[in-house]
């Protein structure tokens, strides 16, 4: 997959790892501020009271 | 891999993530109710007793600020009305419909034990006799631990106005803490007791 993406970024060397890391920041972000706070409540973690 | 890297990075988002958001809104709660604080300049007519809330309060509300020593002098929460998910993930929460601070009965708080700021990460170090200070709005209520339990989570008795006796009138000003146990795992309940011992009026 990784081979994949990085195959067909286009232009020199280092355009190629700038955006590469571009896109991980960015699918980083989309998954810290979206995802996760989506995902988060819906998982039985850490609740902390008692069951009525 | 790649999946491995990404429940990782969640677990950071539980760990950091989520405290940041209550570290957030903490400094807001607080802040609001230190601004709505009364001025007092001479001690509270002897009559009144427990906590009062304003008028005005709805869930999610700052209700009180809870210290305990042995946390370190920085641990100072604010307390929330309200026990549901959004509540708690501002900050420990009251349960609603039990004691208020300094009240007969039973006060009830619940908190985060590892995420969110994890407010009650630590119930567990606390030993018989650690003060557990409560400021309202109206004075400081000072309680002291008597006594921890490790309960399953459909064990409600221990909020009951006389905690382990449901149906029993309550003689005496006791507070409840409750946290999910062990860490990191929502088997069983962590319950810390405590008993009221004095009241300290609030002083301009």
């Amino acid at each position: 997959m990784y081979g994949w993406l990085w195959r067909s970024l286009p232009g020199p060397l280092v355009v190629r790892a700038l955006t590469a890391v571009m896109l991980a920041g960015a699918t980083a972000a989309f998954l810290w501020f979206v995802v996760f706070p989506w995902i988060e409540p819906r998982l039985p973690l850490d609740p902390a009271f008692p069951e009525r | 891999m790649t999946a491995g890297v990404v429940v990782l990075f969640f677990c950071a988002y539980l760990l950091w993530g989520t405290g940041s958001y209550t570290a957030r809104r903490q400094a807001e709660l607080r802040e609001g109710f230190r601004a709505a604080l009364p001025a007092f300049t001479a001690p509270l007519a002897p009559e009144i007793h427990p906590a009062r809330l304003p008028a005005w309060f709805r869930r999610g509300d700052a209700l009180a600020l809870l210290r305990i020593p042995r946390f370190g002098d920085d641990y100072e929460y604010a307390v929330v009305e309200g026990v549901g998910w959004d509540e708690l993930r501002t900050g420990p929460g009251h349960y609603p419909g039990t004691a208020l601070p300094g009240e007969v009965g039973n006060f009830v708080l619940s908190g985060h034990r590892t995420t969110y700021a994890a407010p009650f990460n630590r119930l567990g170090e606390l030993r018989r006799g650690d003060e557990i200070v409560v400021e309202t709005r109206q004075a400081g209520y000072v309680y002291r631990v008597t006594g921890e339990r490790v309960v399953d989570p459909g064990q409600t008795d221990v909020i009951a106005p006389v905690p382990g006796m449901p149906g029993r009138r309550p003689t005496k000003a006791v507070i409840t803490l409750s946290t999910c146990h062990p860490e990191y795992s929502a088997a069983q309940r962590l319950i810390v007791f405590g008993e009221l011992e004095r009241r300290e009026d609030r002083r301009g």
